[in-house]
């Protein structure tokens, strides 16, 4: 994808929580996502009663669906990065290059107590979410794109001068309990090379920008969302895609938004109203963000609603990315395939998908 | 679901059937990568075509391993055999949306997960599979695996079996934590030596009610974790007569565990080399081995246990007549070899090859090829032998491991399965749509001593 052809058109995520464990469900909304047109789906995994594993979520999809990016949230608190950073990898290739991150940091007693650590807290929870980034980010390195060389004559499978050990250690002044990671990965390079990692707005700071390559920016109500993506695109710049928050409640099925707005998270902006005027508000919303992600209060009844009045309305007005066929995530946010950290200058060349 | 309530008997009865797993091994000697029709070893499709034709097959199980280091050779990442291994749960999850009916089987290590969050992720690939998902549980007890984690390296090695089965315990109660299909889940506290857990359960139980657990562990206290806890067992004894020991060793100890003598089905790990003929399987096994174990993989194999390089040597010579510069092996690090007494086995190795008038290549192929668990010859001919398998009882089916992927299962479904069904050893249709269903286990009950009160709370 050229640059041109995108700069001032977004692109649209939808969370898809509410599509419960049943793998048929998650067929549904995931194909349902696909083929109303939205670029990405984004797997929510705070602990709540009900909810299945994001990432195995996001697996599930990966081959029922073609080109919608797959982007579940991983906690990085509780969870072992050496872990984390396998499974994003394995995500990648189950969905073809079309894998991304959320990276939350939880910040709950609960979420302590089942894995028997004490609660992270403050900042904490930014130098936790850093040091997992970058672990996953040199595991993901750790085989340079090559490395499977399966030479025949040599008896060679994979050439071990495009291995490397991650040699991870945490910071001196890091808030947890510090560790280690040697590497290098259990699995080859994921097919981007690295998976495009976003995170909440209110992690920046410990977590550093060149970290990211998306940032979720939320604000307590609509109308305060546009200024808080300015801010947010003053501080990261313009190579890191700044990703608005967005709920929705729509007029539907004869009822009116305000009778369904009860589904909607009240700490996020929201909007409830007619298809027409989200569109609007959209369209506005996407000349100052790169993409929106929109969380319908009701997932089924939302969808349907937004596949069939608002999308098709956007990318009639031109504000909405070419949908691209066999692309992958980072060819949605406009980002090169990078050449691995420990490339040799040799090896360095080796791109494309 | 068919409940099928059996009373705990202490009498063993041979169901007379056979199932088959299919384990999709990912690093290896055993797997042929130099072959032309050998595929890739990491993309999404060699996975698919592997479950999709094992489920042709009505496979019970598709099996997956766990990575938690590259393994190394002489202190580097070793170089010669098939390696890269996707997250099983993570391929697992996508290969449930693929298929319909076969068991979806993660190893994952007790050591290296927290339980609460293992269970959860567990009980997500269950539900998610409609109630086709299993653990194989694994444990791992060295620090050279523990430096890729927050733990570091923690367990004692005696330590591994009583911790393991603790985790397996806290799991259980986890998934047992609910009163009915719609909860309310209980509390479940556990305070131990090397973990706490206090969670209450998220996810409902499947339709299977909780993932099948297997479990791989030769040792005497390997077995009697298995006989406590799993409902299936990956034996090392495929040979009929070791097969038939091992059952009664097994039975033995299920029923001193309470549990009955039916209670713990056993697959032995296997390989199959078959063709229509004896003569063409023979061929085809010569031409399989010399792709398993090429020059190469010869002389590594001898360096895992020299602790030297010893590339000067002629692979189709004798072996080296040099000492090992090791006491200990440990060269190459996650082979399974380490911790072996060098010098006493290089010793017995000169000799046994020399009286065998061995190679370095043949003696390296009679000591790492599965001779113990392959069957080679004729469809019919394997078919007949495995049918005395099933009239006995010997086993309760096979985890196979295919040479090559992703075609590795072709003569298998394509030839041997019909001969065995044939036969009426086999199945011929599924017989439900969970694995608990496909291979006949009774469906779990809390038992007494998984106190499920909330705990010290």
């Amino acid at each position: 994808m050229t640059a041109s052809s995108t700069n001032r058109a977004g692109f649209l995520a939808i969370e898809l929580d509410g599509a419960g464990w049943d793998g048929a469900d998650i067929t549904r909304a995931a194909l349902a996502a696909e083929w109303a047109g939205f670029h990405a789906a984004t797997f929510t995994d705070a602990p709540a009663p009900g909810r299945a594993n994001a990432l195995q979520r996001a697996a599930f999809a990966g081959p029922v669906t073609q080109t919608i990016a797959l982007v579940p949230e991983v906690d990085t608190v509780y969870t072992e990065p050496f872990h984390v950073s396998t499974q994003l990898a394995s995500l990648d290739y189950v969905s073809g290059g079309r894998a991304g991150w959320i990276v939350t940091a939880a910040e709950s007693p609960e979420a302590a107590a089942a894995v028997g650590r004490s609660s992270a807290t403050g900042v904490a929870l930014g130098q936790e979410a850093a040091a997992s980034i970058e672990v996953s980010r040199r595991l993901w390195d750790s085989w340079e794109d090559g490395a499977v060389i399966r030479d025949v004559v040599t008896g060679r499978y994979i050439d071990v001068d495009k291995l490397h050990y991650a040699d991870y250690e945490t910071p001196a002044d890091f808030a947890g309990a510090g560790y280690s990671v040697k590497g290098p990965s259990i699995i080859p390079r994921p097919l981007q090379g690295q998976l495009p990692v976003l995170a909440p707005a209110s992690l920046l700071g410990e977590v550093p920008v060149v970290a990211v390559d998306g940032v979720l920016v939320s604000a307590p109500t609509a109308e305060l969302l546009g200024a808080e993506v300015r801010d947010v695109r003053a501080r990261v710049g313009a190579s890191v895609a700044v990703i608005a928050e967005l709920g929705v409640v729509l007029d539907s099925r004869g009822q009116a938004a305000a009778a369904r707005s009860a589904g909607i998270d009240g700490g996020r902006a929201a909007f409830a109203g007619s298809a027409a005027g989200l569109t609007d508000f959209l369209a506005d919303l996407l000349k100052k963000a790169d993409g929106v992600r929109l969380h319908p209060a009701s997932l089924f009844v939302d969808l349907e609603e937004l596949g069939r009045l608002v999308l098709p309305e956007l990318r009639r007005r031109g504000v909405l990315r070419p949908v691209v066929q066999d692309g992958t995530f980072r060819d949605l946010l406009g980002l090169d395939r990078p050449a691995s950290r420990y490339a040799t200058a040799a090896a360095a060349p080796a791109a494309g998908k | 679901m068919t409940q099928h309530i059996r009373a705990k008997s202490d009498i063993f009865t041979p169901s007379g059937q056979l199932q088959f797993g299919v384990f999709f091994q990912g690093v290896n000697s055993g797997t042929i990568w130099k072959a032309p029709e050998s595929g890739s070893q990491t993309d999404f499709e060699s996975f698919r075509r592997i479950a999709q034709t094992a489920e042709r097959g009505l496979f019970a199980a598709f099996f997956l391993g766990e990575g938690l280091r590259l393994r190394e050779h002489l202190g580097r990442p070793h170089a010669l055999d098939v390696v890269g291994r996707p997250d099983a749960q993570t391929m697992l999850a996508a290969l449930a949306a693929v298929t319909r009916n076969i068991g979806l089987v993660a190893t994952q290590n007790t050591t290296y997960n927290d339980p609460a969050d293992l269970a959860h992720r567990l009980a997500s690939l269950d539900l998610i599979s409609g109630g086709r998902a299993a653990w194989n549980i694994v444990t791992t007890d060295n620090a050279w695996t523990g430096a890729n984690f927050r733990r570091g390296g923690y367990l004692d090695h005696a330590d591994r079996y009583r911790h393991a089965e603790a985790f397996v315990e806290t799991a259980k109660r986890i998934w047992h934590s609910w009163e009915t299909a719609a909860g309310p889940a209980r509390r479940v506290v556990h305070e131990g030596q090397h973990y706490t857990v206090d969670v209450t359960a998220r996810l409902p139980r499947s339709a299977q009610y909780r993932p099948v657990l297997f479990q791989a562990g030769d040792s005497p206290e390997g077995r009697n974790f298995a006989a406590r806890q799993a409902d299936v067992i990956f034996s090392a004894h495929p040979k009929f007569d070791d097969a038939v020991e091992f059952r009664k060793d097994l039975v033995e100890r299920s029923v001193a565990a309470g549990r009955g003598a039916n209670a713990v089905q056993i697959m032995p790990a296997s390989e199959f080399i078959l063709a229509p003929t004896a003569e063409e399987a023979l061929e085809k096994k010569e031409w399989v081995r010399s792709l398993q174990i090429g020059p190469q993989q010869a002389i590594a194999y001898l360096e895992q246990f020299w602790g030297r390089e010893l590339s000067s040597y002629d692979p189709d010579g004798p072996l080296p007549e040099i000492d090992p510069v090791v006491e200990e092996t440990s060269e190459t690090r996650g082979s399974g070899f380490h911790g072996a007494k060098a010098r006493q086995l290089a010793d017995q190795w000169r000799a046994e090859a020399k009286d065998k008038g061995l190679s370095i290549r043949q003696f390296v192929t009679s000591k790492t090829a599965r001779i113990d668990s392959t069957f080679t010859g004729s469809y019919t001919a394997v078919a007949d032998q495995l049918a005395e398998y099933a009239r006995v009882g010997a086993v309760d089916g096979f985890n196979i491991s295919p040479w090559l992927i992703p075609t590795g299962l072709d003569d298998i479904v394509n030839h041997l399965v019909p001969e065995l069904q044939e036969r009426g050893v086999y199945p011929t249709e599924y017989r439900g749509s969970t694995l608990r269903e496909h291979l006949g286990l009774d469906t779990p009950v809390r038992s007494a001593d998984e106190a499920v009160e909330p705990v010290r709370a």
